[in-house]
């Protein structure tokens, strides 16, 4: 077996193995009044509104999902709060979004 | 069964932290998340090396088990309750493998480590050593586990639920989306299979739904009651979840977990395949 269901390592460096001229991650930073909020459960969810994936944020805040291309939602939870944001994956590459809780 | 008999609460955990006769167990594939804080008292079990085999793909054994235990300081008369991240995935899966061997009292921590931290409850870092038992397993309960014959055998005829995301049950995608994507299988599902992903049995906190939610999810999607019930995922472990809904929550009967789930199923030569919604 290659990689199990564990949440990898949410660090802003990709794996060697990733190309981005095939796959689409998503990627970005859960903040609060700017400040990054360490070990936020951050959810994907589809164009529907229906869960995909979820990971836990690192200490900066980072986290990334291997994808496709579409309109995805990333939905925070943390102790400080809430938040979500809308990102547009329009191709293959890398998508960069921030996601404010309060 | 009862709710009661299968999960305990946030609350209730935290006021048996220490209770004789009690185990707190995380179970993680990512043991960092133990060691960087867990429930106090709680031991951990790694879902990767200690609940499988560690050569051939398969669970560990009935003696693999009871050496487990035994080490882990696990008697039979404990009551272990299991908890762990990823919405309990890998607890979940370590609840159908302690059935599997017939452990009597085991429960899972309803939210898992998500509620535990949301809350804001007492992690620490201290490990708890518990003194080595003599642990004795029963023989693996195979009412409770599929094979890859039962599921082709099951196409039209039992309930056969995928409880991976859409994408990976229309072949979109062959892992979940926290994952690089494997290129070893075919992508797809069991013809006849109905997608209910084990995430819609859960709160965005990560405790299970009520019972009638929970009824009322299965029945909209197609669920038959009176058919006995095959649950699949990618490599088990999200349909352990579903399994602990269907069996241990609903009380459904006949309902098992194929372990092999897709990465078996989607490896095999000459079994049918069906892209696409299926509707």
């Amino acid at each position: 077996m290659t990689a199990g269901c564990g949440a990898p390592d949410q660090g802003a460096d990709l794996p060697a193995s990733t190309n981005l001229e095939k796959e689409t991650v998503l990627t970005g930073r859960v903040v609060a009044g700017g400040e990054p909020v360490a070990g936020a459960f951050v959810r994907l969810l589809d164009r529907t509104g229906e869960f995909t994936a979820e990971v836990v944020a690192s200490e900066n805040g980072d986290f990334r999902f291997f994808a496709a291309p579409g309109t995805w939602t990333l939905r925070a939870l943390s102790r400080a709060g809430n938040g979500q944001a809308t990102l547009v994956a329009d191709g293959p590459g890398l998508h960069r979004a921030e996601v404010s809780v309060a | 069964m009862s709710r009661e008999d299968v999960l305990v609460t946030a609350d209730w955990a935290e006021k048996n932290l220490g209770t004789e006769g009690i185990v707190f167990v995380e179970v993680d594939e990512d043991t960092t998340a133990y060691d960087a804080g867990h429930i106090p008292g709680a031991v951990k079990i790694n879902w990767t090396t200690e609940l499988q085999d560690p050569v051939r793909r398969d669970v560990v054994t009935k003696e693999q088990f009871e050496q487990l235990l035994s080490g882990k300081g696990i008697g039979n008369d404990d009551l272990v309750v299991l908890y762990g991240g990823n919405n309990n995935w890998f607890a979940a899966y370590a609840y159908w493998e302690f059935k599997l061997y017939g452990h009597a009292n085991v429960k899972l921590l309803d939210g898992g480590r998500k509620k535990w931290e949301l809350d804001g409850r007492t992690l620490t870092t201290d490990v708890q050593e518990r003194p080595t038992t003599t642990y004795t397993a029963q023989d693996p309960d195979l009412s409770i586990r599929a094979f890859r014959d039962e599921v082709v055998n099951a196409i039209g005829s039992k309930n056969l639920v995928d409880v991976r995301s859409p994408d990976e049950f229309t072949g979109r995608i062959l892992a979940p989306a926290h994952l690089p994507q494997e290129q070893s299988q075919r992508p797809g599902h069991v013809p006849t299979a109905i997608n209910i992903p084990w995430s819609k049995a859960a709160n965005e906190d990560g405790t299970f739904k009520s019972d009638d939610e929970l009824r009322e999810l299965y029945a909209a999607e197609g669920y038959d009651e009176g058919k006995p019930t095959i649950a699949y995922c990618r490599i088990g472990e999200r349909s352990s979840h579903t399994w602990v809904v269907l069996h241990e929550l609903l009380g459904y009967s006949d309902v098992k977990n194929y372990d092999g789930s897709w990465t078996e199923y989607g490896s095999l030569i000459g079994v049918p395949i069906e892209l696409g919604t299926g509707k």
